[in-house]
């Protein structure tokens, strides 16, 4: 039998190479040391990733894109169709938790200073991946066509209408009209399953290949104690360990989409109020929050507004930290970029408590 | 001239062929975006002309200080009636981010339910973020039927 085994392999390696991509998996290897644990974050999000895909894939097959019957194939599915309230359960659940393995994974990386010379485009592909990321969130919220997604997306398109000069024009792109209709739907439907697929696939692949390029970052302070220079093979070693990773991940989203399935609540129904208590996904929900306590005018320019320019000027510094942030380019400590990494964490969590504990009514 | 032709290194020639290349590929281009880009923008659908609308709602069906929403062509309005009886009618989009407002029976004034804004009475912004007044409806009752319209 292991003569057959070597044939087989002979055959194929002569045809595909499997010793280049032996040598090339053999090559990686994972840096030992205190931070080492934040290295598991960026497969986590893949592996999340990965799980969406499927359900997705999944949920296509019953789900029908349209304002008369989005809400009911939804409810179908989860009433009638076996098993159809697990697949949902776990596309929503895995969600949340890709995003907040994605947030971990980028707090991580920025605390440690891994953005700093020569992985610049790196940081910015991961940048990327997350304005796609939630861009798949603030899609894929509209498609069971409920009030809470309903109210959600009004106001969501309506913030890019606010910005200036093209403001109404990119509104009317993305509703597909004036207002939020089954056309905005449709749209977004598109977007979720075809659009934001395609150039996530792509950008992971080159996030991956920068990464593969690069090997992993050593945090500067790891590097200044005197680093030993320990390393983890990463395939098998560090592989099996992400594995373990997944498989608790794979555990805890089955819990809890069988504790806490995701809910259906009320079909949208556009002549009726937004609903007291309605809030977004709870990752814009600092942005969302930040709304609430702008006030209407700021001199000749509405509050919100300047809250959008805000939020979008916080982005962009946050795109442009690798080439802002000198000192790390250097190999320097750099105290001041971990404590505007601190503000920024610290105001999403005081906006995003606020928002789960202020009384909807005041 | 044909000396020109006879010679593929010449630079004179090399330049008219780029040119002549870079505009088609231009002219490809804008050819495919272009379609592309408009196929993109959703047509304008005609605004609903009308100016005014006859209410499903008749006028003994709104108790004092209470409000409900109706149709009014593709977009919500908002009938109040207020604690002295009279009727009252708005837009219901909230002029802060497009949310549907509600009356709020406990403080006596219009709410938007989204980004906590109050409107008073009038129409007119008095707490939270909304920037602008909602717009004012006139109403009219005509016998057992109500009537909202634009003002004009």
């Amino acid at each position: 039998m292991p003569d057959v085994r070597s044939r087989v392999y002979a055959w194929l390696d002569e045809r595909i190479g499997l010793k280049d991509i032996e040598k090339l998996a053999k090559k990686k290897e994972i840096p030992v040391h205190r931070h080492s644990f934040w290295y598991y974050l960026g497969g986590m999000t893949l592996f999340l990733f990965g799980i969406q895909v499927i359900t997705g894939i999944l949920l296509l097959f019953y789900y029908r894109p349209s304002a008369e019957e989005a809400y009911e194939s939804v409810q179908f599915l989860m009433a009638e169709v076996e098993f159809g309230w697990l697949i949902r359960s776990v596309h929503a659940w895995s969600a949340n938790l890709m995003v907040l393995a994605l947030f971990v994974h980028l707090f991580s990386t920025f605390f440690l200073k891994a953005y700093r010379k020569p992985r610049e485009l790196t940081w910015m592909s991961g940048m990327a991946l997350m304005g796609l990321t939630l861009g798949f969130g603030f899609t894929g919220y509209l498609l069971p066509w409920n009030e809470l997604a309903y109210f959600a997306t009004k106001v969501g398109t309506e913030i890019t209408g606010a910005l200036p000069l093209v403001g109404p024009f990119a509104l009317r792109l993305l509703r597909g009209g004036d207002e939020v209709t089954g056309a905005t739907l449709t749209r977004f439907y598109g977007i979720h399953v075809a659009v934001l697929p395609l150039l996530a696939t792509g950008l992971i692949g080159a996030h991956l290949f920068l990464v593969q390029k690069h090997g992993m970052s050593v945090p500067i302070g790891v590097e200044r104690a005197g680093y030993d220079g320990r390393r983890l093979p990463f395939f098998p070693n560090f592989l099996l360990r992400d594995a373990i990773g997944w498989l608790a991940a794979l555990a805890i989203l089955g819990a809890l989409a069988a504790f806490f399935p995701a809910e259906l609540g009320k079909k949208a129904d556009p002549f009726a109020p937004a609903p007291i208590g309605i809030k977004p996904e709870w990752y814009f929900m600092f942005m969302f929050q930040t709304l609430k306590y702008l006030p209407a005018h700021f001199g000749p320019i509405e509050g919100e507004v300047v809250g959008i320019l805000g939020f979008k000027i916080g982005g962009l510094f946050l795109l442009m930290i690798p080439f802002l942030d000198r000192r790390s380019a250097r190999g320097e400590r750099s105290r001041l970029f971990s404590a505007i990494g601190v503000a920024i964490l610290a105001y999403m969590i005081l906006l995003t408590y606020l928002g789960y504990t202020m009384v909807p009514t005041q | 001239m044909a000396d020109v032709l006879t010679r593929p290194d010449d630079p004179g020639r090399r330049r008219i062929v780029n040119w002549f290349l870079g505009t088609s590929a231009g002219a490809f281009l804008a050819a495919v975006l272009y379609p592309l880009t408009r196929y993109l923008v959703p047509p304008r659908t005609g605004e609903s002309a009308a100016a005014s609308v006859t209410l499903a709602i008749k006028p003994d069906e709104v108790k004092a200080n209470s409000g409900q929403i109706f149709k009014f062509g593709s977009r919500p309005g908002i009938l109040v009636r207020t604690a002295s009886g009279e009727l009252r009618a708005f837009s219901a989009v909230c002029t802060h981010l497009n949310c549907t407002v509600q009356y709020r029976a406990d403080v006596s004034h219009i709410w938007c339910a989204c980004h906590n804004g109050h409107f008073d009475l009038n129409g007119q912004n008095i707490a939270g973020p909304p920037p602008r007044p909602l717009e004012a409806y006139v109403v009219n009752v005509r016998g057992n039927q109500i009537v909202v319209s634009k003002s004009v």
